[in-house]
């Protein structure tokens, strides 16, 4: 570089680009051409051809209007979908817990079920706790969900003298950190007529002492209700398993609770995350609710091996979001959204959709793809979209 | 033909009983269809006023014959009103909706005008919305127990499936029936402006309407009978439907006039009601579905619309086409990639209309002379007055083709040069039709190159494909720019190559670039020859003793001369593997200035579905045109070079020798040592357990992570005693077929077979197979292979192999299902949407979905790694090399 220009400032350099660029370039490409172009000594003219050339990429680079973008959306997600095994269970990094992955969760994702068939949340912890193994295993016992079956060895019914006597399981009650005190407790709480008392002989033995006879019809749904008495925990927490990611503790639980999780001030509410999409939107918002969308459908894929633009995946998940609740993609959710009778009749649900569509005296305006199709209009879309005007009349 | 119309928009209504009457033909009253000599009777469901149905025959309604005779309506007087099932909902809700004894909407006076004012309002800017809110006022009017106009209060309405109202007192609790005609009266006196309120169109569709007083007659063009050789006629379902209707109402309307007793007549009513329902919903839940004689249910109006077949997704959504072929197909590597192989005889019937012209008129002529049996000739000559003259009738083609003059279209053979659409199905994705040249073959067969087999998912076992040929001067234009193979080498997926080597034509690469392949002059022009090229090799690396030219060296003729491209090969893995160019394997491809200077090409330069592959660089910096020549001409020459050489699979490519063997079987011995240990401390109780697991799930994650890693080590074994240029083991290291597990399989071990991801178990009590004893949870027992294929598996791993191969084929067949559902609906969801000038995407209503498509406008197919611009590729152009 001998040219005789005048070498562009570095300290200026990020301005320039700012300046010429930064409303037409994504802020990560702004950002990485920064760092990059940093590295040179660059004359006046050499940045004004890079500029130039980085415009020239950026028209080059752009969609065509009239793109068919939502089919090919779907193609690029449907296709690759073939090739997924079916295999629903895999380890997810901790092989203590089952995730749903493949084909089953994607259809799940897509479907906005309610609740996930696996739900997951990982806690991240506030810097006090997260470098503390100690500290860890004492947040993982108090969410964790304990009931009672959980740190019972046996539960007998004794007819003769009107009481149900537990057993509890010692290693249980030291792994969950409760006290024998503790389930005497709870259970004096739930359970309603009765007096429940530590044994004599045996500290890890429990006496429920009925005040009346036991009725033998419903004494299983009572052994059933003590069993099933939470000790402690958040509700829907079942499992929580404590990983080492990098240099602090997290702690991955199966199920989700984002509104009571994140009001423990233990918990980094700011990094908590979940794969309930239902309960994101609920909690956080329907933003929230879209991205969580997208890096769900994108891990799915990844997972698998399988490469999907995250273009295609943000227009699905925008689709499903555009209403301001998270919609399926089916005849209840995004279809049934759509202003056409023809091209929900052509979907599902032929009948009812042409029957309503005659109890309201609607009108078909045959705007969509389908519509075009069933009455043979060209499709409103791509070449078809654009007309051509000649004016045979204009010289030169 | 006829005047081109194009529809703009569909309103759909109910019929009212006006205009049932006022486009009826004839009042149909007899049940009878036929006399006895087989003429239809006059005023029965097939009188010839209903349309003209035989050839011949001409309409006494319209006057034309069976071409031109659209069919009419003709209707039924019912003697007393039928509910539509098919509205039963909206009559349900409406009843509900309104008072009782007023029929007035239950909403009170404010309400009603304030709502009124809101939803004209609301149906300007925010039409769905405006739907929702129409929707909940109907909810509110329908919990209303006393109506705000009257006074009256309201009984609750109780609905019996399908099509019986009740009236319940919510005090005392009787029910009185509501028949059809109290129903219609009530809904006959719901004010217009209350409809409105609640979403109902008064103007098209009174709610009363979905009461019928008159049912029309279909025309019996839609339900033709069918004439059986024996001279019997069989009726359209849909008649025999009509004629039980016919046939109930008449008896009613007797039974009325007579005076019969209530009960008898409200039988009549009833049957007549079932009749009624049937004929336009066979599949109503809650009622026997209407049989045939034979015990067949009966297709009625609802079943012809419904499901994958119906008239919808069937006949609207989908048409079946002419101007097609299917047969199977075959390759045939000397085609382009553009191109596709026509078989003479499927040539010789799919046509292209050609106008005539001066141009092409001694063309033309050529083909008319052919006529229809020899190719390349003609089918159809169609005159400017539109009369089409079939070439196999004429008797002197010479005339006919003399008398051809600009204005006249000839229908004329496929021929060499024609595009046309190719697909297979499934068609998940739009590589999966594509627009090839017509290459005329002989043969039966439609002939593809290879390269092409990715995007199609298409091999060559039995595979069936379908070819159509575009009519229209736009469509073909279309095609040929925008469908053609080579348009398609990019996958908007995820913008990276599908179309290119597969295969031998990786092996045949890899073996000509290699470094030990040096070509003597009259093998280096065979090679070129067979790439199609006439041009002189480039100077020879090795002069003397003998003038030698390396395969790198053909390969670069082919490549552009300022084409620069680095990156790393397949068979860069293991100790093959290389970062930089610093490789002594050979297994860093660099291209500098369109030379091939190191590297070996594989898959991963060259192959089908590879990211930042050469291919790739050189189909997106040079256009794709030079991308498909490329393939065309190469990839010809790579098969050449194993046509050459010679390239198999033999059986000794994956044999061992004895002391591998050895060593795999005390592997294997170790693996057994290990899972009885801790078979033995499970039984024991002291085995340790893997933290939120049961002992047994511990004890099963223990015992396949033992035997994986024997298998693995197996299979390093074997695999380290192969030789490197043994031909199975070439293709696995450069991708060109089958991968390392494959050939751990082949020769050392095949290893655990799981079902679901478990050992196997299931079978008889204990025990997978009855060789075992029972509870045997040895390595052997549950399922554990210790042979190879090429040893052989004993009887009792044959079975375990089988359980756990039917598994992927279970998997799959339940998988397509699947994710075909699931495809169809992301398809109907996301159909309407496109990028529009100002790259919003919008829906089929200009509703924005999202304000920049993918946030940054970027093309998945132009942008490279899903970025917008690529900063790199850009430094390096304008500046030289980056740092």
């Amino acid at each position: 570089m001998t040219s005789s220009s005048s070498y562009v400032d570095t300290r200026i350099l990020g301005s320039v680009i700012e300046s010429r660029l930064a409303e037409r370039l994504p802020r990560t490409v702004i950002e990485e051409l920064k760092t990059i172009l940093m590295r040179y000594q660059l004359t006046e003219e050499q940045l004004e051809k890079l500029i130039s050339e980085v415009e020239k990429e950026l028209e080059k680079n752009s969609v065509d209007p009239g793109e068919p973008v939502g089919m090919v959306a779907a193609q690029s997600i449907g296709e690759p979908s073939t090739q997924m095994t079916l295999r629903t269970f895999h380890y997810a990094g901790v092989r203590e817990l089952n995730v749903t992955l493949g084909l089953p969760r994607l259809i799940e994702l897509v479907d906005a079920k309610k609740t996930p068939s696996t739900p997951l949340t990982y806690i991240y912890l506030r810097p006090e706790y997260k470098n503390n193994r100690e500290k860890a295993i004492e947040v993982a016992r108090k969410i964790e969900l304990t009931k009672v079956i959980n740190v019972t060895l046996r539960i007998d019914v004794n007819f003769l003298s009107n009481a149900i006597v537990i057993i509890l399981d010692r290693d249980m009650l030291e792994d969950k950190g409760v006290s024998v005190d503790e389930v005497v407790k709870v259970l004096q709480k739930a359970v309603k007529k009765a007096k429940v008392m530590q044994s004599s002989e045996n500290p890890y033995e429990i006496i429920v002492q009925f005040e009346e006879a036991l009725d033998p019809t419903k004494v299983e749904r009572l052994r059933e209700k003590i069993l099933q008495t939470r000790i402690k925990g958040v509700k829907g927490i079942n499992k929580v398993i404590i990983q080492r990611r990098e240099d602090e503790y997290v702690l991955v639980c199966e199920g989700s609770n984002l509104a009571e999780l994140m009001q423990l001030e233990e918990v980094d509410y700011r990094r908590i995350r979940t794969n309930n999409i239902k309960e994101v939107e609920s909690v956080l918002g329907i933003e929230a609710a879209r991205t969580l969308l997208v890096e769900e459908i994108m891990n799915v894929l990844e997972e698998q091996g399988l490469d999907v633009d995250i273009r295609h995946i943000m227009l699905v998940a925008d689709m499903m979001t555009r209403t301001g609740v998270v919609k399926a993609i089916g005849r209840h959710g995004v279809m049934a959204s759509k202003d056409s009778p023809l091209a929900k009749a052509a979907f599902e649900i032929t009948v009812k959709n042409l029957i309503d569509a005659a109890a309201k005296g609607e009108v078909d305006k045959l705007l969509g793809v389908t519509e075009s199709v069933i009455v043979g209009n060209y499709i409103p879309i791509g070449t078809a979209k654009v007309g051509i005007i000649f004016n045979p009349h204009i010289k030169k | 033909m006829a005047e081109e119309k194009i529809v703009s928009a569909i309103k759909f209504g109910i019929l009212s009983p006006d205009e049932i009457r006022k486009m009826s033909a004839v009042q149909v009253t007899s049940p009878e269809t036929y006399d006895e000599d087989g003429t239809p009777k006059s005023y029965s469901v097939m009188d010839p006023r209903l349309g003209a149905i035989e050839p011949g025959q001409v309409c006494p309604i319209c006057g034309n014959t069976i071409k031109g005779c659209p069919g009419h309506f003709g209707h039924i007087e019912l003697a007393l009103p039928v509910i539509n099932v098919l509205f039963v909902k909206h009559i349900y809700e409406l009843l509900k909706a309104t008072c009782s004894r007023c029929s007035r909407l239950k909403i009170s006076p404010e309400a009603f005008e304030r709502y009124r004012k809101y939803l004209f309002r609301l149906k300007e800017r925010y039409p769905y919305l405006a739907k929702l809110f129409m929707e909940y006022i109907k909810r509110q009017a329908m919990k209303v127990t006393e109506c705000p106009y009257c006074g009256a209060k309201q009984p609750k309405i109780k609905l019996e499936k399908p099509t019986t109202f009740y009236e319940q007192d919510p005090e005392t609790g009787d029910r009185i029936r509501l028949n059809s005609r109290d129903v219609r009266k009530r809904l006959e006196m719901i004010p217009n402006e209350d409809l409105e309120l609640i979403g109902y169109d008064p103007r098209d569709s009174r709610p009363e309407w979905m009461v019928f007083t008159v049912l029309p007659v279909p025309p019996t063009a839609i339900r033709p009978s069918i004439l059986i050789e024996t001279g019997i006629r069989s009726e359209d379902d849909i008649t025999h439907k009509l004629v039980d209707i016919v046939r109930t109402n008449e008896r009613l309307r007797e039974h009325l006039s007579s005076g019969a007793p209530e009960i008898i007549i409200d039988d009549m009513w009833e049957l007549l009601q079932y009749h009624v329902t049937t004929y336009l919903d066979n599949e109503v839940p809650g009622i026997p579905p209407a049989k045939h004689r034979s015990g067949r249910p009966l297709k009625t109006l609802a079943q012809r619309l419904r499901g994958k077949e119906g008239r919808f997704r069937g006949n609207l959504s989908g048409k079946r086409v002419d101007f097609s072929a299917r047969t199977v197909i075959s390759p045939d590597p000397y085609l382009s990639i553009n191109e596709v192989g026509v078989p003479t005889d499927i040539a010789k019937i799919l046509t292209i209309p050609e106008k005539v012209t001066d141009w092409n008129i001694d063309e033309l002529r050529r083909y008319v002379l052919n006529g229809p049996s020899k190719w390349p000739g003609a089918n159809y000559v169609v005159t400017p007055d539109g009369r089409r003259i079939d070439l196999r009738y004429v008797r002197d083609r010479k005339s006919v083709a003399e008398s051809l003059a600009p204005g006249y279209v000839v229908e004329r053979h496929l021929k060499d040069g024609d595009v046309v659409l190719f697909n297979r199905q499934p068609s998940l994705h739009r590589m999966s039709m594509m627009g090839h040249v017509v290459k005329v073959l002989p043969g039966r067969t439609f002939r593809l190159h290879l390269a092409v087999c990715p995007p199609y998912n298409a091999d060559f076992d039995g595979d069936e494909m379908n070819l159509h040929v575009p009519q229209t001067e736009d469509a073909r234009s279309e095609a040929r720019l925008l469908l053609k193979v080579q348009s398609h080498i990019l996958t908007p997926r995820y913008g990276g190559i599908i179309i290119g080597a597969i295969q031998d034509y990786i092996s045949g690469a890899y073996f000509l670039t290699i470094k030990s392949m040096l070509l003597e002059r009259d093998e280096v022009i065979k090679l070129l020859a067979a790439a199609g090229v006439v041009k002189e090799p480039p100077e020879p690396a090795i002069l003397s003793p003998k003038k030698l030219w390396t395969g790198k060296q053909i390969v670069s003729m082919f490549l552009p001369q300022d084409f620069n491209y680095h990156g790393k090969a397949n068979i860069s893995s293991g100790h093959l593997k290389c970062d930089d160019i610093n490789c002594f394997w050979d297994s860093y491809v660099v291209v500098k200035q369109g030379k091939l200077l190191m590297g070996v090409l594989d898959k991963k330069s060259i192959g089908a579905e590879q990211q930042d592959s050469l291919l790739y660089w050189l189909s997106k910096e040079y256009g794709v045109e030079v991308g498909a020549l490329f393939m065309d001409k190469l990839f010809r020459m790579f098969l050449r070079v194993l046509e050459l050489r010679g390239f198999t699979l033999k059986l000794d490519d994956v044999a061992i020798d004895e002391e591998g063997r050895r060593q795999i079987i005390q592997l294997q011995q170790e693996a057994f040592e290990k899972v009885r240990n801790l078979v033995e401390q499970y039984v024991r109780r002291e085995l340790e357990v893997v933290p939120g697991r049961s002992l047994e799930e511990s004890l099963e994650i223990r015992i396949l992570e033992v035997l994986a890693e024997a298998r693995d080590k197996a299979g390093e074994i074997a695999v380290a005693r192969l030789n490197p240029f043994n031909n199975a083991f070439v293709m696995a290291r450069t991708g060109a077929r089958g991968n390392v597990l494959n050939l751990t399989q082949m020769a050392a071990t095949l290893g655990q077979m799981t079902v679901r991801g478990e050992r196997i178990w299931r079978g008889y009590m204990g025990r997978a197979l009855p060789h075992f004893k029972q509870n045997d949870l040895g390595a052997l027992a549950r399922g554990f292979v210790v042979n190879s294929f090429y040893t052989g598996l004993s009887v009792t791993e044959m079975f375990m192999h089988a359980a756990g191969g039917r598994e992927g084929l279970v998997d799959t067949a339940v998988r397509t299902s699947q994710s075909g559902y699931m495809q169809r609906r992301l398809v109907n969801a996301l159909i309407d949407l496109y990028v529009d000038y100002d790259y919003t995407v919008r829906d089929s209503e200009g509703s924005i979905i999202q304000f920049i498509y993918g946030e940054d406008k970027a093309d998945p197919i132009k942008a490279p790694h899903g970025r917008i611009v690529n900063i790199e590729r850009v430094v390096e152009k304008v500046l030289g090399s980056s740092k």
